[in-house]
């Protein structure tokens, strides 16, 4: 089948339209009923609780693996004593979020796509419809609830437990002072730091679950439609979350400078 | 409901519906109407737009022209938030039974009940009663998977029936099913329509499906279907609409089909 140029970008100009219009219907459901509490509840539990070993395992290791790369820049500056100000700055400003973000997308969002995505193909979002239930708010608005809501604690989690990583790494490799690392992390986070923190897994969250069941949603052509849907989920909401991400920053760097 | 007080209002209407796909007509101009208490039965064969018909009629899809009016509103010019209360009042079969695999047969079952914060007790009452039907009451804490086909259209069917719609639509129930299930699923279709009346849509492509249905009533007594042998009695509310290529070609009822001149429904029977 040959498609010319402009189906293309009638192709995707369309699939934006009904991504924007899914996204807008996730947040307009909140304000109408019916509103599913408990279905918001089992997905923050599959979603956050779930998402909890990986995100404690991965942010460890990334903040000691820092506190290793940064003592080694540092050292020759003389400045090993800022490993903790430098470890608290990234992981709770940047990578915090982003990698807490990236995380979450590779479980949650190519998680919606295929369960959405094998409902879709097998007419089961249509029987949701034909049973007069929107599956927009059953499926969608209680995944975008909770995926915001637990990307945001999932980051603060990852946050502390990096510092802890890289306080590990400061204390039993480095030799430095626990308490010095500790003061020097906590003391060099200011409002506009943790603000900014908190931000990003907020608008990450809205990304990761609307792309996911987007892609879910839109699956057609069987159990290959959802493997290809599971995949484009996942790549698009990596991609547009870390786009996303500089343009927050410049935006919020505005309100939250550098001190 | 009785359905005597409502025979001449139409359930459903099709005025000159047309819909195209990438430029390919799948329906064109499809007028018909569906009266209280009737059954209509589509026939065409795959890809003649029979599935299309169900979905059209309960506004999944939009038309590209003409009017759909089901239950006094138009679902053509419906949005898809306003539809929602009125699909409440429907019932459909899928052709693949589309049962929530993640959810129990008990719970597939009352998926609508629960959606209307029914109470626990009443729930249980009648999703006992649905699936008794059906004949499946054993099967409460299964799941889809652990169903054979013919179980699973019953099941769908418990799951369409359990708020008394006032009209359901069936979309090829009896498809790949071995002749035995086939028979089992057309009785229960013959049940809900003798027992509850309700006005129905039936898409199939088996022909000896309908010709059941027109030519057999249900005996409460007997708890099955009975043959009626004289062609004069056979079910005037049960009438048949044949489909080619998206064009209707034929609507009647079960003595016109079977002395149809048209050599394309001739061959069709002689199938």
């Amino acid at each position: 089948m040959q498609f010319s140029l402009t189906d293309i970008a009638k192709r995707n100009v369309l699939a934006v339209q009904e991504y924007s219009l899914l996204a807008w219907a996730s947040i307009a459901n909140i304000f109408s009923s019916p509103r599913y509490v408990g279905d918001t509840i089992q997905q923050a539990d599959v979603i956050g609780v779930g998402s909890l070993p990986i995100v404690i395992l991965t942010g460890f290791f990334l903040g000691a693996v820092l506190a290793l790369q940064s003592a080694n820049s540092l050292a020759r500056f003389g400045g090993l004593s800022f490993t903790g100000q430098l470890v608290s700055l990234s992981m709770v400003r940047e990578i915090g979020p982003v990698l807490t973000g990236l995380m979450v997308a590779g479980r949650s969002a190519t998680g919606m796509a295929s369960e959405l995505g094998s409902m879709q193909v097998t007419e089961q979002i249509d029987a949701m419809r034909a049973l007069g239930t929107d599956p927009s708010k059953k499926l969608v608005t209680p995944r975008v609830i909770s995926t915001v809501i637990m990307l945001v604690m999932l980051t603060v989690i990852s946050d502390l437990v990096s510092m802890a990583g890289g306080a590990t790494v400061a204390v039993f490799m480095l030799r430095l002072d626990g308490n010095q690392y500790w003061s020097t992390a906590w003391q060099s986070l200011g409002v506009g730091d943790i603000t900014m923190g908190l931000i990003k897994p907020f608008v990450f969250g809205f990304i990761i679950s609307t792309i996911g069941c987007y892609y879910g949603l839109s699956a057609r052509g069987g159990t290959q439609g959802v493997g290809r849907a599971t995949t484009q989920a996942m790549v698009a909401a990596s991609v547009i979350m870390v786009i996303s991400d500089l343009f927050i920053t410049q935006l919020l760097l505005n309100f939250f400078p550098f001190k | 409901m009785d359905p005597s007080n409502n025979n001449h209002e139409p359930v459903i209407v099709f005025e000159d519906v047309c819909i195209a796909f990438d430029e390919k007509t799948v329906l064109s101009n499809l007028t018909f109407t569906l009266l209280h208490g009737q059954t209509k039965v589509l026939f065409g064969v795959a890809g003649a737009g029979k599935t299309l018909v169900l979905k059209l009629a309960l506004g999944l899809l939009k038309p590209d022209s003409g009017r759909i009016i089901v239950l006094g509103q138009e679902v053509s010019a419906m949005k898809e938030h306003d539809l929602f209360a009125l699909r409440q009042r429907i019932g459909m079969v899928f052709q693949e039974s589309a049962l929530f695999d993640s959810l129990n047969v008990e719970d597939n079952v009352s998926f609508r009940l629960r959606e209307e914060h029914v109470g626990a007790d009443e729930i249980t009452l009648r999703v006992t009663e649905a699936l008794r039907f059906v004949e499946l009451e054993h099967t409460l804490k299964l799941f889809p998977s652990e169903l054979s086909g013919g179980m699973r259209r019953r099941v769908a069917i418990a799951r369409a029936i359990i708020s008394n719609p006032e009209l359901l639509l069936y979309d090829s129930p009896t498809a790949g099913l071995d002749p035995v299930t086939s028979t089992t699923i057309v009785e229960l279709l013959v049940k809900q329509r003798d027992v509850n009346l309700t006005s129905a849509l039936l898409v199939t492509h088996r022909l000896q499906d309908a010709f059941t249905m027109a030519t057999h009533v249900f005996d409460p007594k007997l708890n099955r279907m009975k043959l009626v042998p004289a062609e004069t009695e056979w079910d005037s509310n049960t009438s048949f609409l044949v489909l080619k290529d998206g064009v209707k070609i034929f609507e009647g009822n079960a003595r016109e089909i079977a002395n149809s001149d048209s050599t394309y429904i001739r061959e069709y029977l002689r199938q």
